[in-house]
Parts: C-alpha cells; sequence; structure tokens
C-alpha cells in the first residue's frame, strides 16, 4: 500500500496542553484507499492526534496534510473532505433515519437530488429501506452503527475518521461492520480507523502502536507480529503497551 | 436546502418531538398569568362596611350609595357609634365609615379591621378614594395608574420577566449541551458548519418559540387580565425581544461553561430563578432592600425589564422614561453576547 500516494501525511506532529504533552512528535504516512489502524491504550494521545487531523484543534508544532489540505491553514478544506464517526453512537435520536442522513448530507453541501439518489442506494445495500421514516432511537444498535457509517460516507469523502466505531456491539454485527469498511476501502475511501478490539486490528493494511504520546510501531499486522515473535495482534500490542506510563 | 435551514428545522423537530416539554412551555405561560392574576391576587373585594352617621346630608346620601352600588363593597348598613367596636370584633364588617359634622373642621373617620394588614390596606385605599370623590373634606392619598389597585397588572411585568428567562436561557443552554453529551456536536464540528452557523440556529428556533408565547402574553395581558391597551405595547413589544435576545445569549454563555445538561440546569436555575424571583422587584420591592441587595440587584437583567415594563404597561408612560433600563439591557445583550460567542469559539 505504500507505494501509492500518501492521502494524510503527518511530520513531527506535537501538541502541548500546558506542560502536558499529549502527542509527542509523531510522523508517519497513510496512503490512500488504505485501512489504517491506529491503535493505543486510553491517554495514549489517539483522540487528540485524530483531532488535530480532523481540524477540530491546531498543533502545537509540527506540520501536516490531510486529503492534500495542510492541518494548519486548510481546517475548513479538510473538513469538506473527510466522514467522521465518533466513539459514542451519535446521530439525533428523535430524528428519523431519513432526516440524520438528510441533515448530514446537505451540511456536506450535497444537492437535494444527490441526497435522494444516494440514499437510495444506501437503504438497498443495507436493507434498511423499511426502516427508512423509523426514529433512530428505535431501531437496534447494531443498525445504528451501520446508520452512522452511511451518514459518514454518504458525500464520498476521501477520508473516514471511525473513532472506535464498534464499541458495545456482538461479534456479528462488528463482522458486518468491517465488511462495510472493506467495501467502502474498495471504492478508494481511506480508512483511519481506532479500536480496542486487537482482533480488529488484524483486518487493517497497516497498524500504528502509540504509547504515551508516541507512535512505538508502525508496521502491517503480518510484520509486526514477525517482528515480535507473537502469534496475535493482541500479544504485540500487549509487549509494546506494557512500558506505558499514562492510564486512565 | 441550504445548511443553516437544515439546521433551524432540525432543532424545530426536536422541539416538536417533545412534544411534552413543548407543551408545559406553551401553557406554563398562561398558567402563571391566570394564577397571579386571579387566583393569587392582593386584590379585595365584597369589603363588607358600616357607616355612622350623624347627621344626614345630601353628601353622605351620595357617598352611601356609592359604597351600595361599588362591586367592590357591600353596603351592610347604617349603624350606632357604639355598634361599631362590636360589628368588628365579631367579624360582621370589615370597615366602617364614620361622618362627623358635630362640630367644624368636619373630620370622617376610617376605622378598619387590620387583623389581615394586606386586606386592611387595600380597603382603606378603596374607601379613601371613594370618599374623596364626593367629599370636600380633604384626604390626600392618590392611587395612580392602577387605581382599583388591581394585582393581576402588578404580576405580568415580573412574570414576563421569568418566563423569558426560564425559555430562552434554561432551554437553549440545555439543547447546546445536551448535543455536547450525545456526542451530536462533535459531528457537527468536525463538519464543514461554520460554528456561528450552529448557534445562530440554535438560537433562531428558540426566538421564534418566545415570539409565540411574547403573543399569548400580551393577548392575554390586553384582554383577560384588561391592561389598558395603548400606543406603548409596540415599546413594549421591542423591549421584550432585546429581553428575549439578552436571555438567548445567558443561555449561550451557560453551555459554554456547562458540560452537562444538569449542571446547566443547576446553574441556570441559582444564577437566574433565584435572583429574578427575589431581587428583581418582581415581588419584593427593590426600593425596600437594604443598600447593599439594591446594589447587587443591578446586575439582574430581570429588574430592569420589570421596571421597563412596569413603566410601559401600568403607567403607560412614553418611551423617554424608560431610557435607563434600555440602554442597560443593551449594553448587557452586547457585553454577553460577545463573551458567549467567544467563548465558544475558543473551546473548539
Amino acid at each position: 500500500m505504500k507505494e501509492k500516494e500518501p492521502i494524510i501525511s503527518v511530520c513531527n506532529l506535537t501538541k502541548k496542553f500546558g506542560n502536558f504533552t499529549a502527542v509527542d512528535n509523531i510522523t508517519f504516512e497513510v496512503g490512500k484507499g488504505e485501512i489504517f489502524g491506529f491503535l493505543g491504550a486510553n491517554g495514549a494521545g489517539k483522540t487528540t492526534a485524530i483531532r488535530m487531523l480532523c481540524g477540530l484543534s491546531f498543533p502545537t508544532s509540527g506540520s501536516g496534510t490531510v486529503a492534500g489540505y495542510d492541518i494548519m491553514s486548510q481546517a475548513e478544506e479538510i473538513k469538506r473532505h473527510i466522514g467522521y464517526m465518533s466513539q459514542k453512537f451519535s446521530l439525533y435520536q428523535d430524528l428519523t433515519v431519513w432526516e440524520n442522513l438528510k441533515l448530514f448530507s446537505t451540511i456536506y453541501g450535497m444537492t437535494d437530488r444527490e441526497i435522494k439518489i444516494k440514499a437510495d442506494m444506501v437503504f438497498t445495500t443495507l436493507g434498511m429501506a423499511d426502516m427508512r421514516n423509523a426514529l433512530v432511537k428505535e431501531i437496534p444498535l447494531g443498525w445504528k452503527q451501520k446508520l452512522a457509517f452511511a451518514a459518514a460516507t454518504m458525500h464520498s469523502p476521501d477520508v473516514v475518521f471511525l473513532d472506535e466505531p464498534t464499541g458495545g456491539v456482538d461479534p456479528a454485527t462488528r463482522r458486518r461492520f468491517w465488511e462495510m469498511i472493506y467495501q467502502a476501502s474498495s471504492q478508494g475511501m481511506t480508512i483511519f480507523v481506532t479500536t480496542h478490539y486487537l482482533d480488529e486490528a488484524e483486518y487493517c493494511h497497516r497498524v500504528s502502536i502509540m504509547v504515551d504520546g508516541h507512535i512505538r510501531a508502525l508496521d502491517s499486522p503480518a510484520m509486526l507480529k514477525k517482528q515480535y515473535h507473537a502469534a496475535t495482534m493482541d500479544e504485540v500490542f500487549r509487549i509494546i503497551a506494557q512500558g506505558a506510563q499514562r492510564t486512565d | 436546502m441550504s445548511i443553516f435551514v437544515s439546521i433551524i428545522k432540525k432543532e424545530v423537530l426536536h422541539l416538536v418531538r417533545d412534544f411534552r416539554t413543548l407543551t408545559a412551555v406553551l401553557f406554563m405561560p398562561v398558567v402563571l398569568l391566570l394564577l397571579f392574576g386571579f387566583a393569587i391576587s392582593t386584590e379585595v373585594n365584597n369589603v363588607r362596611i358600616v357607616a355612622v352617621v350623624d347627621m344626614h346630608t345630601d353628601q353622605t346620601r351620595q357617598i352611601i350609595e356609592k359604597f351600595s352600588s361599588n362591586p367592590y363593597f357591600t353596603f351592610e348598613g347604617i349603624v350606632h357609634a357604639g355598634e361599631v367596636d362590636k360589628l368588628l370584633r365579631k367579624g360582621k364588617a370589615d370597615a366602617a365609615v364614620i361622618f362627623d359634622y358635630g362640630k367644624a373642621p368636619h373630620r370622617h373617620q376610617i376605622i378598619v379591621d387590620a387583623s389581615n394588614t394586606t386586606m386592611a390596606q387595600t380597603s382603606t385605599a378603596y374607601i379613601e378614594s371613594v370618599l374623596n370623590e364626593s367629599s370636600e373634606t380633604p384626604i390626600v392619598t392618590n392611587t395612580l395608574y392602577n387605581p382599583q389597585l388591581k394585582s393581576a397588572y402588578l404580576f405580568v411585568p415580573g412574570i414576563m420577566g421569568m418566563i423569558f428567562i426560564l425559555i430562552c436561557a434554561i432551554m437553549t443552554s440545555v439543547s447546546i449541551v445536551s448535543e455536547k453529551e450525545s456526542g451530536t456536536m462533535n459531528l457537527l464540528l468536525v463538519s464543514p458548519i461554520r460554528p456561528r452557523t450552529i448557534i445562530l440556529g440554535k438560537l433562531v428556533p428558540y426566538f421564534l418559540l418566545s415570539c409565540i408565547i411574547l403573543t399569548l402574553v400580551l393577548v392575554l395581558s390586553y384582554t383577560v387580565l384588561g391592561i389598558p391597551f395603548s400606543a406603548s405595547a409596540f415599546n413594549v413589544i421591542w423591549i421584550t425581544l432585546l429581553y428575549i435576545t439578552l436571555a438567548l445569549s445567558l443561555g449561550l454563555l451557560i453551555s459554554t461553561i456547562a458540560a452537562t445538561q444538569v449542571s446547566a440546569l443547576l446553574v441556570s436555575g441559582v444564577m437566574f430563578m433565584i435572583p429574578i424571583v427575589l431581587l428583581s422587584g418582581m415581588i419584593f420591592p427593590v426600593e425596600n432592600m437594604p443598600a447593599a441587595l439594591q446594589w447587587l440587584s443591578c446586575i439582574v437583567p430581570a429588574r430592569w425589564y420589570i421596571s421597563a415594563m412596569r413603566i410601559l404597561m401600568i403607567q403607560q408612560l412614553p418611551l423617554e422614561h424608560v431610557l435607563t433600563e434600555v440602554s442597560v439591557l443593551s449594553g448587557m445583550t452586547i457585553a454577553v453576547l460577545a463573551l458567549a460567542i467567544k467563548k465558544f469559539n475558543a473551546k473548539n
């Protein structure tokens, strides 16, 4: 995957809050169409790093580009070209499935016509046409997560940031969710995903592991397992993260 | 559909789907107005009055005629001077008027049962005003603007001052904070919408809701509660719109401070409701407070608004009498709005 042009490129990115360095001098690249796993224990600095990549906060020092736009000076352009789905399930519970999709697509600048075509496609592929007018709070969690993913990708963003997208759902649903991720990736979207489920890390093309604000490891799951003489990503993670100072 | 319109539409859907809250918000002002206007009334009806007359003249007959025909009094008859004390003691009468033409200068006397002070004060004022109209014997009391001492009048400005803070400040702050709690605010912030579009989209529906409530309150006040309708109604409306804007800005400011819906409610409750009830002059006149509290009351927006509303709605005076209030309210609005937008942007 590395031979492809990078869609995310970050160099010496640092974020300090007073004396506390949340993200310490990280450098990495993510190729177009790649599924990039961004792992780390709680408090390792993942969320801070993602917020900088999404244009929600500015780095203290360092530089980077996302989808070809500079994270310091073109945050507004970046927001137009990314999708975001957060760790807490978050769509509007008191709006219907259709109203949620329509709202987020409108926000991302799609026309009513585009929204209609795209939404029909989403409803058919997800098989949720009958849930179109159901209030989101009334549909099961697994469906909500698929819907949230659909809402984050309706506008065909260059990069989708998934912040612990599969929290709280059963393994079968998680598997189906990853099928959606693969499908999006095959359509050329880059997936930047954080997760606590290390079996999911195996599905990623490449994985980075953050410890105490630094990136300690970055390679494909196969190479990492080989390097650390481990059978699973779970073991790799434990070997790398055992020296962590910061925990919640 | 434009982004701004879709945000407003979403906010309106939130409001309409939360049917219980919406109903409560629309009914609360109506119930409060009717309750304060009629049920909780310091107004006194059916004051039972007796008269002691030592010499009948055209004037005494005329006054007694007035008492008999006045809806606020029940005339219980003419009695002997000695009986008055007994009647008042037994609770058969609330007040007695004694006409004394015995020696000059003529002095009329009002004896009133003051076991209920509010009632005594009010009925004395009534009796004085009736006597005043027909007697050349001077009594100086003059009740201006609210000659019947109708309490419904006085409560209208206070209730308006409270309702708009309740609806605008509390509801907006809770609605913004609930989006922070549920995580949807993050979705909006990573999207290309500008923060000010999010804020305006939040404020517009609550502004419209407040306008509906303002219409309700004014229609009730000018019809059922019988506040005289005059040219000042126009000033009442635009100053209220100013106050609504101030309340919305306060709600926005709270939402930048509070992290959870509960704390937003607590902050608005402690910061607004208690000072409004105690310090705004809604119930306890500001003039009677100790100097320190009078100074403190100056920072309560409702105090200025209520004072302006009293002058405009009850005294029916023109705009130049409320210039101080209007400038204080405008100043507060600009300051709070600027601070709120600054804090909202800084946080994100």
